[in-house]
């Protein structure tokens, strides 16, 4: 894998590079429509059951949420310096940059299992171990529901972009990206940006939303 | 030794010839026959399921199967046939064959994804027939919610996640399609210079990778369900099952743009060929492929008249119904057009293609009957929509998928067909076609509902038939599947431009060699330019042909 080898059918590397970053963009135009459809219809039911939708979303830790986003920018950030430091032919900076963009994920990863050990504690799995506060009725479980398919969709996402993104390391350790070619560090750079711009939409539904009035 | 190669050249075919040389290939050429080999086992899967329940259905009182396994026998039917041969049957086999020679490319972009997508269907399928087979689903093949997550026996989620894995292999096809188009075409290939199959199998790309995913959400959201006893579609536990009608619809709609587009496709390029005239308004054409792709995501509405949407969102979804039937209304006029004061010659592909373009429009039709808010109370879950649907998808795109396999089966294998026994398969298709469904309109009108394994008695004569039909189309399909294995071995060598066409897919040996094209060509002529006088051809090209030499 990201060996670089000019494949049969095309005709130069730039033509190669080009046409992986756009594969990668189409693809991420299906993952749009696999996120959209699950965002979609969380938005229809928090339409139909505002009230239940407010009380469960005040049950969820918009701390660690917060941190989440926060842990999620800043890896962002990292993995464009990356591709930048690749460009510039850094190659130091380019294995620190890409080992930091791989740590920042897995804190994240870290903080959202303390998050989950959290909901468990507080028994806001739905169906099995559901506890109805106050007020809550039938329908602040299907507001779990959307919170755990969703985060742990995204969660899978991260961590395939988490994997990716070491092997990448080992890779720019190696001395295998120049400014000539860096076409693998900017696909992946895509797919990373896309799994952040992801939680942006989740975090917005899930934590501040959440709490909002109807 | 130099005599031999000099008298058959090595093609994708005879480069090796291993097992591995297959199963580890890239070639987009025996990936396409990979293809060709797993969905022709899923079709005849899908057929004896469908010979079962016209067998079921001679007699009103239902005595061959229990009512348990008719149910289990049509979900079999409906799900291998959408998923599992008519979503890839095009595409998958044909478009893999011909996208990189019609654009004049070595091969797709990226020929493991393409290997692996094989995998996965193949995977996929014998999977979902695997659990078909053990116990199998009752829910149909639309997964109805709440029946399908809290009441149905069997195994949906196997269902369920055999359809999951198979929409990864159809988005990565289409992924390999739409970008192979838009970065891999020889030089001098505008978009106006593409040969209609490509924009198909473009356009249809796009639908599949904007409509799959929301079907694998929607699939997931289901097996949670059923796994955990979640409520997401449940009434009881506060859910909305027509939140997922509208889900599976917003999917399972474009779907049927999925079969039919790369079908559309086919047609244009037989019909041109085979009347020696360039395609009546080329770019008409064009656009009317991208305007039903469009069109074709706002219409999903119609399948739900009847479940409780409000009359806004019904007439809405009636008005774009009859809207996207304007530009299919185009291409049928462009195909008719194409052929007026035509000199046809009518080989096996071209009257499956003529075939096509009488059953589709047909379907057509009946489906703006059924887009009509009045008519569809009556009709709605009636044979009506069976026999519409049909005559769309197997009328329409199994008619193309044959009538192209028989126009580039020289290209693709390098050996000739029994033309004579192609023609009696294609008029008998056509035949046991009509013979099949026409009454299952009758028995839509007078009120037979699909899905049940009894009827009223006084529509048996309709019911026998229609299975008598079937009978016909069964010898039909059966038919090229003798006589096209027949000719791998004796047909008589193909040239390499057996028809005269114009493609750039005829400008390369048959079969083709493992890169395709000895060079890259260079493209100066817009397709289909037949000349309607003397039967002549100027190739993409740019290379003049006389008749003599077709």
């Amino acid at each position: 894998m990201f060996s670089g080898r000019l494949q049969e059918q095309y005709t130069d590397s730039a033509q190669q590079a080009e046409t992986a970053q756009l594969g990668m963009w189409v693809f991420i135009a299906t993952e749009v429509m696999f996120f959209g459809a699950l965002i979609f219809s969380y938005m229809i039911y928090r339409v139909a059951y505002p009230e239940q939708f407010r009380l469960a979303g005040h049950e969820t830790f918009i701390l660690l949420g917060s941190v989440n986003q926060a842990l999620l920018i800043t890896s962002s950030l990292t993995m464009v310096l990356a591709v930048r430091a690749a460009k510039a032919d850094q190659q130091r900076a380019l294995v620190l940059l890409l080992a930091a963009t791989a740590a920042l994920g897995l804190t994240f990863l870290g903080v959202k299992g303390y998050e989950y050990a959290q909901d468990v504690a507080a028994h806001s799995v739905p169906v099995a171990d559901y506890i109805f506060k106050p007020g809550e009725h039938r329908p602040t479980e299907i507001f779990w529901c959307f919170y755990f398919i969703a985060t742990g969709l995204h969660a899978i996402h991260l961590s395939i972009g988490i994997i990716l993104v070491l092997m990448l390391t080992v890779r720019a350790a190696q001395g295998a990206f120049s400014p000539e070619y860096d076409a693998p560090l900017e696909v992946i750079g895509l797919y990373w940006s896309f799994v952040d711009t992801v939680w942006f939409f989740l975090f917005a539904c899930i934590y501040p939303l959440g709490r909002a009035g109807p | 030794m130099s005599a031999v190669t000099a008298e058959v050249p090595l093609s994708y075919l005879s480069e090796a010839h291993t097992l591995s040389s297959w199963l580890f290939t890239r070639d987009h050429k025996r990936i396409a026959i990979l293809f060709f080999i797993s969905i022709t086992f899923f079709f005849f899967i899908g057929g004896f399921a469908a010979a079962l329940i016209r067998l079921q259905l001679l007699n009103p009182a239902g005595t061959l199967l229990q009512p348990e396994v008719y149910n289990r026998v049509f979900t079999m039917h409906g799900i291998v046939m959408v998923w599992f041969f008519l979503i890839p049957s095009i595409p998958a086999t044909l478009g893999n064959f011909l996208l990189p020679l019609q654009i004049g490319a070595r091969d797709l972009a990226f020929p493991r994804l393409n290997l692996f997508s094989w995998y996965l269907f193949t995977f996929s399928g014998l999977w979902a027939i695997y659990f078909i087979f053990i116990g199998g689903d009752d829910t149909g093949w639309t997964f109805y919610e709440p029946y399908s997550s809290n009441f149905a026996n069997g195994h949906v989620i196997a269902a369920a996640v055999a359809v999951f894995i198979n929409g990864f292999s159809t988005i990565a096809t289409a992924l390999n399609f739409v970008v192979s188009t838009h970065r891999l075409r020889a030089p001098g290939m505008t978009w106006f210079r593409l040969p209609l199959f490509v924009w198909a199998i473009y356009a249809t790309s796009i639908v599949m990778l904007l409509a799959t995913p929301v079907l694998a959400m929607t699939l997931a959201l289901v097996a949670i369900e059923r796994l955990w006893g979640v409520g997401i579609f449940n009434p009881a536990l506060g859910g909305d099952p027509l939140l997922f009608q509208h889900m599976f619809w917003f999917y399972s709609h474009p779907a049927v743009y999925i079969m039919v587009l790369p079908a559309m496709g086919v047609v244009s390029e037989l019909v041109s060929c085979f009347a020696r005239r360039p395609v009546f308004g080329y770019k008409g054409m064009c656009y009317a492929l991208i305007s039903i792709a469009i069109i074709g995501f706002f219409v999903w509405g119609h399948h739900m008249f009847t479940a409780g949407i409000s009359l806004t969102s019904a007439v809405f979804f009636s008005l774009m119904s009859f809207i996207v039937a304007v530009p299919s209304a185009i291409k049928v006029f462009n195909w008719t057009a194409t052929l007026h004061n035509a000199r046809i010659s009518f080989d096996a592909p071209m009257l499956y293609a003529l075939g096509f373009v009488g059953l589709f429009t047909i379907g057509g039709l009946t489906g703006l009957v059924l887009a009509t808010l009045s008519a569809d109370i009556h009709l709605q879950d009636t044979y009506f929509v069976i026999a519409h649907f049909h005559f769309i998808m197997v009328g329409g795109t199994v008619s193309a998928y044959f009538g192209g396999l028989h126009y580039w089966w020289p290209k693709i294998t390098g050996k000739r067909y029994p033309e004579m026994w192609a023609r009696y398969a294609a008029i008998l298709t056509f035949v046991g076609f009509n013979f099949t469904f026409l009454p299952q309109f009758i028995l839509g009108y007078l009120g037979m509902p699909r899905r049940y394994y009894t009827y009223a008695p006084d529509l048996q004569t309709w019911n026998v038939l229609s299975s008598a039909g079937a009978s016909i189309l069964a010898v039909a399909y059966v038919l090229p599947l003798i006589y096209l294995t027949w000719s791998l071995f004796h047909g008589k060598r193909a040239g390499a431009n057996p028809w005269g066409a114009t493609g750039l897919e005829w400008r390369t040996s048959s079969p083709p060699p493992k890169q395709n094209f000895p060079r890259t060509p260079l493209v100066t002529e817009k397709p289909y330019r037949y000349d309607p006088r003397d039967g002549s051809y100027i190739t993409q090209d740019g290379l003049r042909f006389g008749e003599a030499d077709v």
